[in-house]
C-alpha cells in the first residue's frame, strides 16, 4: 500500500500552522496597541505639562511673563525616567528654556489645541507638545508659543515589556492551540478508524453489509464498500448455485449408469470384462462422491451465511451419524465406538450432521480394514469436543492446516478415493458456528485424532 | 552640540573662560600614572577618609581633588573641563546636568542596589541623604525655650529682636547653590518660609556662602543662629570642638533632605576609576549603620523615615527654579525681604 501522509498528521499541521499564524499576528498587534498606549500615554502627560504652562502666561507692565509651575515638571518625572527639555517663546525671541530645541517654527498658532511632534534633541528621540496662547502685550496680542519635549525611554521600556508579556502569552496560545488540534483531529477521524477495525474484525465469509452510524463525510465510503461486499457476495452465492446444480445434475445420471453397471456386471462372463466393470464402478463411486461433496460444500457456504441454529443434543446427533455410516464401515470390517456423555448446543442440525459425517468419512476411508474408529463427546472448559479417533496411517508430514484447505490431500493418500473437501466442509461449518477443528496425529499408536471443538451454550 | 544657557550659566556667562575659583585642592598620590579628577563641593576634611580608603583597593590610582562651590562646580562641567567625577550636594545643578546631557551613563551591581529614589537613568546616583538643620549657639539662647518649630522660632525672633539684630546668619541663595535649593523648596513645601524670612530680614541677618563659615560663627557666639545648615557638616564640626556651645536642631514642622549625589561628566577619560569609587560610594550609601564615616548614609533620614519627610526627588521638576525667568522672580522675591535696611 502506498501512504500519502496521515491525515491527523496533515490536520495537525494545517491547524497548528494557522494557529502559529494567529499567534504571531496577536503578538504582533499587542505589541503595536501597547506602543501606541504608552505613546497616547506620554502624549497626555506632556499635553497637560504644556498646558500647565501656558496657563501662567501673562503680561506684566507690556512685557510677557510666566512662572514655570513645579507641577508641570513634576508630572513628567512621576512616570518614566526621561529627560525633560522645554522652550517659551514669541516668535523668534526665546522667552525662557532650551533655545535650540526643534521646535516646528511655522506652527500654525491654533489658540488652545495642543500640537505633537517627534524629533531629536541631545542625542535622542524626542516627544513635543506645543501649545500656542495669545498674551496681551503691551496694545498687541502676541501668539507665544510652549514647549515641552521628553525623551521616549519611558514608551520603549513599556512597551518593550508589554510586547514581552504578549510574546509569552503567545507561546502559551500557540501551545495550546497545537495540543487542541491534534486532540481535534484525533477525534474527527475516530470514526473511519472505527468502521476499519469493524472491518477487519469481521470473519473471512462474512460479507453482511456495514449498519453502523457514520458522518456524512464516510457516507459514500461506506455505500460503496457495502455495494462491493454486496456485488461479492452475490458473485460467490452464484459460483456455488452452479456448482451445486452441476453437482445435483451430474449425481443422477451417474446413479443411473452406476446401476447399469451394476447389471452388467451381474450378467457378465467374461472376468476380463467384469475387472472393467468394476473398474467404471469405482470410477463412478468416485465423482458421484466428488458430487455430493461440492454439493455439501455448497451448501455449507450458502447456510454459515445464515445459520438456522437450533437446540440439538449432540450425543443424539452422533449416534445418528455414526448409524448412518454403520454400512460404509461395516464393508471394510471397521467397527465405530461411541463414548458420549449427553452434550447440548445450538447449532444447524444439517451442518454439523454433514461435518461430522465428512470426518467420520474420511477416518473410515483412511482407515485399514478390521481397526477400530473411536468416537467421544466431552464437556470442558466451556468447550464441547467430538473427538473421531481412527487407527490409520496418520496425517503424514506437511503442516495439518493445509488438509483443510480446498482440493488439498495428504501425501499418504495414494490409492484412496477422495476429493479432498471433506475437512474444509468440516472446517468451514465449525467456524460458522465459532469453533474449530483440530487435527493431529496420534502419537502412541498410529492413527488421527479429529476433534471438533464447539462452544458449548 | 550647544545647550541652552540656563539660570546659573546666565550670571557665570561672563565668567565662564576665566579659570576656575578654587577654595581647596589636594593631590592624592598612587603608584600608578592614572589620575582620577575629582571635583567636588565636600571641603577636604570631611572627604579625605572616603578617599584614603578608595586608594586602600585602588592604589595605583592617583587621586587630584579640587574643592568648589556647586554653582562653580556646575559651571565647570558645562564649560566642558575635564574632571572623572563630579560630587555635588547640589542636586538640582546636578541633575540638571545629567538631563541636558553632561554626564555619562554607569551601571554596576553596586548602583543597581541603590532604591530608585537614589538614581536617574544611571546617570546620576546618589550616597548620602543630608537634612538642613538649626545651629543655635546655648549662650545666646540662654533664658529662652528652644524652638522645634518654624512657627516657635518666628515668635522666639519676634519677641526678642535685640538678642537677633545681625545675629541671625543663613545661605546667600544668590550665591550657594545648595542655599538656593533648600529655599526654594522650603518656599514650595511650607508658608512659613516667607514669614521667617521677613522676620529675618528685619534682623539684619549675616549672608554666608558656606555652611562651614556660620557654623564656626555660631561657635564663637558671633550667631545666634544658623538657619538652614546641612546637617552633616554641623553635626561632623560638634562632635570635635563645640564643647556644648553649639546646639542642633532639626525642624519638626519640615525638613528638607538633600541627596549627595555623583556624576561621570560625559568629558571624563579615567571612568573605570570613577565608576568603582561611585561603587564604594553607593555601597557606603546603603549601609546599616552611620559608622565612622564623616556623611550620613540615605537610610537614616530616606524615603522611609517616619518623619514623612523624605529626600527630595530627584526629577525634572528641580529644572523648575534653574529657569532663568523662575530664578529671578524667586531672588526678587527672597530679596525684598531679606534686605530691609
Amino acid at each position: 500500500m502506498t501512504g500519502t501522509g496521515s491525515i491527523g498528521r496533515r490536520l495537525t499541521l494545517l491547524l497548528a500552522g494557522v494557529a502559529a499564524l494567529l499567534s504571531v499576528l496577536s503578538w504582533w498587534m499587542v505589541t503595536g496597541l501597547a506602543r501606541q498606549a504608552a505613546e497616547r500615554t506620554q502624549d497626555n502627560v506632556l499635553a497637560a505639562s504644556v498646558t500647565t504652562i501656558a496657563e501662567t502666561l501673562r503680561s506684566e507692565q507690556g512685557e510677557v511673563r510666566l512662572e514655570l509651575p513645579y507641577s508641570a515638571f513634576s508630572m513628567l518625572g512621576a512616570i518614566s525616567e526621561d529627560r525633560v527639555f522645554y522652550l517659551v517663546a514669541t516668535g523668534d525671541t526665546v522667552l525662557t528654556g532650551y533655545e535650540d530645541l526643534p521646535v516646528p517654527r511655522e506652527l500654525v498658532p491654533s489658540t488652545g489645541r495642543v500640537v505633537f511632534d517627534t524629533g531629536e534633541y541631545s542625542g535622542e528621540e524626542i516627544r513635543m507638545a506645543t501649545v500656542t496662547r495669545l498674551v496681551l502685550a503691551g496694545t498687541q496680542p502676541v501668539p507665544v508659543n510652549v514647549t515641552v519635549a521628553q525623551t521616549r525611554r519611558g514608551v520603549a521600556s513599556i512597551s518593550a515589556e508589554l510586547s514581552q508579556l504578549a510574546a509569552f502569552l503567545s507561546v502559551a496560545f500557540f501551545l495550546v492551540a497545537v495540543s487542541l488540534s491534534a486532540f481535534a483531529a484525533r477525534t474527527s477521524l475516530k470514526p473511519l478508524n472505527e468502521i476499519a477495525a469493524a472491518v477487519s474484525r469481521r470473519g473471512p465469509s462474512d460479507l453482511r453489509p456495514l449498519r453502523r452510524a457514520a458522518p456524512t463525510e464516510l457516507a459514500p465510503l461506506m455505500t460503496s464498500l457495502n455495494r462491493l461486499m454486496d456485488r461479492l457476495g452475490q458473485s460467490i452465492r452464484s459460483a456455488e448455485d452452479f456448482i451445486a446444480e452441476a453437482a445435483h445434475r451430474i449425481r443422477t445420471p451417474l446413479a443411473t449408469v452406476r446401476a447399469q453397471a451394476e447389471i452388467a456386471l451381474r450378467s457378465a462372463k467374461d472376468e476380463d470384462q467384469k475387472q472393467r466393470l468394476r473398474q467404471m464402478i469405482r470410477a463412478v463411486d468416485e465423482s458421484s462422491r466428488s458430487a455430493g461433496q461440492l454439493l455439501d460444500h455448497a451448501t455449507v457456504i450458502y447456510r454459515s451465511d445464515d445459520l438456522v441454529r437450533s437446540p440439538v443434543i449432540l450425543s443424539d446427533l452422533v449416534r445418528q451419524t455414526v448409524a448412518g455410516l454403520e454400512p460404509t464401515a461395516a464393508m471394510k470390517d471397521i467397527q465405530l465406538h461411541v463414548d458420549a456423555i449427553p452434550a447440548e448446543a445450538e447449532v444447524d442440525p444439517v451442518l454439523m450432521d454433514n461435518a461430522l459425517r465428512n470426518v467420520l468419512d474420511n477416518a473410515i476411508k483412511y482407515s485399514p480394514p478390521e481397526t477400530v474408529v473411536r468416537v467421544s463427546v466431552s464437556n470442558a472448559d466451556g468447550e464441547i469436543r467430538i473427538s473421531v479417533r481412527d487407527q490409520g496411517p496418520g496425517l503424514g508430514e506437511g503442516p495439518a492446516d493445509q488438509l483443510t484447505q480446498r482440493f488439498q490431500r495428504g501425501n499418504n493418500t495414494q490409492g484412496i478415493v477422495g476429493s479432498g473437501l471433506g475437512l474444509t466442509i468440516a472446517k468451514d461449518v465449525l467456524e460458522a458456528h465459532g469453533g474449530r477443528l483440530e487435527l493431529e496425529t496420534l502419537n502412541e499408536k498410529e492413527g488421527t485424532c479429529a476433534t471438533l471443538v464447539l462452544p458449548s451454550s | 552640540m550647544r545647550h541652552a544657557c540656563l539660570a546659573i550659566l546666565l550670571s557665570c556667562l561672563a565668567s565662564i573662560v576665566s579659570a576656575l575659583e578654587i577654595e581647596d585642592h589636594r593631590h592624592f598620590p598612587g603608584t600608578g600614572d592614572r589620575i582620577l579628577k575629582v571635583i567636588s563641593t565636600a571641603d577636604l576634611e570631611v572627604f579625605e577618609p572616603y578617599l584614603k580608603a578608595f586608594q586602600v583597593s585602588q592604589s595605583a590610582l592617583s587621586i587630584d581633588y579640587t574643592v568648589v562651590s556647586s554653582a562653580e562646580l556646575h559651571r565647570a562641567i558645562r564649560g566642558g573641563a575635564e574632571f572623572d567625577l563630579a560630587l555635588s550636594s547640589a542636586m538640582d545643578l546636578q541633575f540638571q546636568l545629567a538631563n541636558d546631557g553632561f554626564a555619562q551613563s554607569h551601571r554596576s551591581e553596586a548602583t543597581a542596589g541603590l532604591p530608585d529614589w537614589a538614581r536617574w537613568r544611571d546617570l546620576i546616583f546618589a550616597f548620602t541623604a543630608e537634612p538642613a538643620v538649626v545651629v543655635l549657639s546655648t549662650k545666646r539662647f540662654d533664658g529662652l525655650g528652644l524652638p522645634t518649630t518654624r512657627q516657635e522660632l518666628l515668635t522666639l525672633l519676634r519677641e526678642y529682636p535685640d538678642r537677633f539684630e545681625g545675629a541671625v546668619g543663613t545661605y546667600d541663595v544668590r550665591d550657594s547653590g545648595l542655599g538656593y535649593l533648600f529655599a526654594t523648596q522650603e518656599a514650595r513645601s511650607t508658608d512659613a518660609y516667607w514669614r521667617l524670612s521677613e522676620v529675618m530680614g528685619r534682623l539684619n541677618p549675616q549672608l554666608y556662602c558656606c555652611s562651614g563659615q556660620m557654623i564656626d560663627d555660631v561657635a564663637t557666639g558671633e550667631l545666634a543662629l544658623a538657619y538652614n545648615v546641612l546637617g552633616s557638616y554641623a553635626a561632623e564640626r560638634l562632635a570635635r570642638d563645640s564643647g556644648g556651645r553649639v546646639q542642633i536642631l532639626r525642624m519638626e514642622d519640615f525638613s528638607n533632605v538633600i541627596l549627595r549625589t555623583a556624576i561621570i561628566p560625559a568629558t571624563a577619560n579615567e571612568t573605570a576609576g570613577a565608576g568603582a569609587l561611585i561603587d564604594m560610594l553607593a555601597r557606603l550609601g546603603q549601609r546599616e549603620a552611620p559608622g565612622s564615616w564623616p556623611l550620613p548614609p540615605l537610610g537614616q533620614t530616606g524615603a522611609d523615615n517616619l518623619g514623612g519627610f523624605g529626600p527630595i526627588r530627584l526629577g525634572p521638576a528641580l529644572m523648575v527654579y534653574l529657569d532663568p525667568l523662575n530664578r529671578r522672580a524667586f531672588l526678587t522675591e527672597w530679596e525684598n525681604a531679606m534686605e530691609q535696611h
